[in-house]
């Protein structure tokens, strides 16, 4: 493989990543306050329906951005009533969700648009355009590293960057802020936050509500950033995918950023079958490349490649009195 | 909150947890712009109309008894087996390894016996992994039976692309299952083709959906197994102390779960395709979720909420092809089922036992007046 394709590699693997990595986030804060959510996927789907629709039907692609955030909000919203209001399995809210949504997006879309269930194809303002990073042209000239920086890093939509930005700013909130603090200790113990005078309700509402914004980004990025309009089932698993992500990451910030760049990886990877041919002198089946962050998700669960603890509390509703 | 009767329990949670579901699904049609009267009318004329329509919805229910029992068995033992979709796909690939090893069978009940035995025992080792992690390293058996959904969609894509293809054949599919494999539809059956006089896909799969519904009836309630399943599922630890070994109930429950989903196979890749197709499960091993929960984790609830969702899914395909209703309607129904019935059932609950509650304390004023 030479430089110029591994570049090419690098920048789709950074596109491929994003969605994943914005997924990976909001569940990480779900997650962290002691509320499972297999509900990723649903919720990145149902965002990227609410963009694709409003982003057409407004010509703007900030509406549209804002609106599948609502729509990936909503969700949320019934994800937290079951989970914390009436303690109800979240698991099982999770899946329920996911069937919703796989549903009622082709329904609307079909409704709106009469197209077997897609958004008409968005163009112009109503898709998020690719930012030229300062400097890009000229960093060229340098060998190496200015390639990298004009190939890979520049010439993105700016929820990319956004994602991107999203990595020290989470670890920020996390372990330096006081909200963090007891957004970690809700979902390791939620007796001793509420013993404190904390109320564990609003701390878990509030962290699905960031759930529910962060997927609704990953759901824009699909619909008007990655591709241009929303198309049945476009999400394909990713949600699933961010979720491996998660527990590759160990529920941790800058990990959740490398998982989801190797398993983007693996994605561009799968899209250029001659460059496999090329650089390892044999076919890899794509099947197989779709099939390895599964794969490496269910070694690391296992444990045989250090331990993935989850938060303690996670997945048990919280009883004040009993 | 006091406790709800336990018929109430039983029948009414789930009845309320199905109406809400159809009221919003009502809501739906009506803002699609069509009469939800019309909906039930045209989903009740296809699905219940004729014997014809009954064939098809039997033809589902018997698929989902498979996978809704699969569930079923795991719940018991406290496990949500979401791997169903792969176990049954992979059940599938069991079914076509062991049918295409002959070039011909003598009979299709030995054809049958075969392929079950072969549907399950695939079934059954795609649950072992997941099973063996969470029994042994604690790996969480939601997020490993998913991961295992896709890397077997992953191998059988890959088995039928580049291994089980005939040559000169061009869509991804396993050659056509040899002569002497093809199971009695219901119309081919003695008796029972006085009724069903057109060719319809419920076949013999049926009655051995309805004897696998008995056998996990006696297994979980009439074994010292299923009372150590149903024990561990309680408590784990006093199953623990009671020397039960927790080893043993993850395995077995799982390997049984997986088994009962590999054999909804026979229904649809023996019964009715002939041969091994992607993704041949069609998400059945999914709504085994909503059955399950909707039939309370009893075989008898099982066979009930799988004629209901047989009912739905083939009502729902008839409302894609008359109205304008998209099929996918079906599978926001199946959503809202699974969230009521699994999720939101305190909300049930305490919507029920507002009613329940209310009357004891109207006839007291009633005494005291």
């Amino acid at each position: 493989m030479d430089y110029a394709t591994f570049l090419q590699i690098l920048d789709s693997t950074l596109r491929l990543a994003t969605p994943l990595l914005l997924a990976c986030l909001a569940g990480l804060y779900s997650e962290r306050s002691g509320i499972f959510d297999i509900g990723l996927e649903g919720k990145m789907l149902v965002a990227a329906m609410a963009t694709g629709a409003a982003a057409y039907l407004s010509g703007n692609v900030w509406v549209g951005t804002l609106v599948g955030i609502g729509a990936s909000l909503i969700f949320a919203g019934i994800h937290g009533v079951a989970s914390i209001t009436f303690r109800g399995n979240q698991l099982i809210s999770g899946v329920a969700l996911n069937f919703v949504a796989s549903g009622i997006t082709v329904l609307i879309a079909q409704a709106l648009f009469g197209q077997g269930g897609r958004t008409p194809p968005l163009d112009g303002p109503a898709r998020f355009s690719e930012l030229t990073l300062p400097g890009a042209e000229a960093a060229r000239a340098i060998p190496i590293i200015g390639a990298f920086y004009a190939e890979v890093l520049s010439g993105h939509t700016i929820l990319v960057y956004v994602g991107l930005l999203c990595v020290p700013l989470t670890w920020w909130v996390l372990y330096r802020t006081r909200y963090g603090l007891r957004l970690r200790a809700v979902g390791e113990n939620p007796a001793s936050v509420d013993t404190a005078g904390i109320s564990v309700v609003r701390l878990r509402y509030s962290a699905v509500a960031i759930t529910g914004i962060l997927c609704g980004l990953a759901g824009a990025y699909m619909a008007a950033g990655l591709q241009a309009g929303f198309g049945r089932e476009m999400t394909a698993g990713r949600g699933y995918i961010a979720l491996a992500a998660l527990i590759f990451a160990k529920w941790r910030p800058w990990y959740a950023l490398w998982a989801t760049l190797l398993f983007g990886f693996f994605q561009a990877l799968a899209l250029r079958p001659d460059v496999i041919t090329r650089t390892f002198g044999f076919d890899i089946p794509s099947p197989a490349l779709d099939a390895l962050p599964y794969i490496l998700t269910v070694v690391v669960l296992a444990g045989f490649i250090g331990k993935a603890t989850p938060p303690r509390a996670g997945g048990e509703p919280y009883v004040k009195e009993r | 909150m006091t406790k709800l009767p336990r018929w109430a329990d039983v029948v009414l949670v789930p009845l309320i947890s199905l109406l809400l579901a159809a009221v919003i699904s009502a809501l739906v049609i009506l803002a699609l712009g069509e009469s939800p009267w019309e909906a039930m009318k045209t989903m009740a004329d296809g699905a219940l109309g004729s014997p014809y329509a009954w064939g098809y919805t039997l033809y589902y229910a018997t698929s989902f008894i498979f996978t809704g029992l699969a569930v079923t068995v795991a719940f018991h033992a406290a496990m949500f087996n979401i791997g169903g979709e792969g176990q049954a796909q992979m059940g599938g690939l069991g079914v076509a390894l062991v049918l295409l090893a002959l070039p011909v069978w003598p009979h299709w009940t030995v054809a049958l016996l075969a392929a079950a035995l072969g549907a399950a025992v695939f079934g059954a080792a795609w649950a072992a992994i997941p099973a063996w992690l969470q029994a042994k390293r604690g790996s969480h058996i939601v997020i490993t039976t998913i991961m295992f959904n896709y890397i077997g969609a992953a191998v059988i894509v890959y088995l039928l692309v580049s291994v089980l293809r005939p040559v000169g054949q061009m869509d991804p599919a396993t050659a056509r299952f040899p002569p002497g494999t093809h199971l009695p539809t219901l119309n081919e059956m003695p008796i029972l083709n006085l009724i069903f006089v057109k060719k319809v896909p419920a076949n013999v799969s049926l009655f051995v959906a309805i004897a696998a519904c008995f056998g996990v009836w006696v297994l979980l309630w009439h074994t010292r197994l299923g009372y150590e399943i149903r024990a561990f599922g309680k408590s784990d630890r006093a199953a623990r102390y009671a020397g039960i070994s927790a080893t043993k109930v993850i395995m077995v429950s799982m390997l049984i779960s997986g088994a009962l989903a590999g054999l909804m196979s026979i229904n649809n890749v023996m019964g009715e395709s002939g041969r091994l197709l992607q993704n041949s499960s069609e998400g059945a091993g999914f709504i085994g979720i909503a059955v399950a929960l909707m039939g309370r984790n009893h075989p008898l609830g099982v066979f009930l909420a799988a004629l209901l969702f047989g009912f739905l899914y083939q009502g729902g395909a008839e409302l894609g092809l008359w109205t304008t209703i998209p099929i996918e309607l079906r599978t926001v129904v199946q959503g809202l089922v699974i969230l009521f019935t699994g999720a939101l059932d305190q909300m049930v609950r305490m919507m029920l036992g507002f009613f329940f509650f209310r009357a004891p304390e109207r006839t007291a004023t009633a005494r005291a007046a």
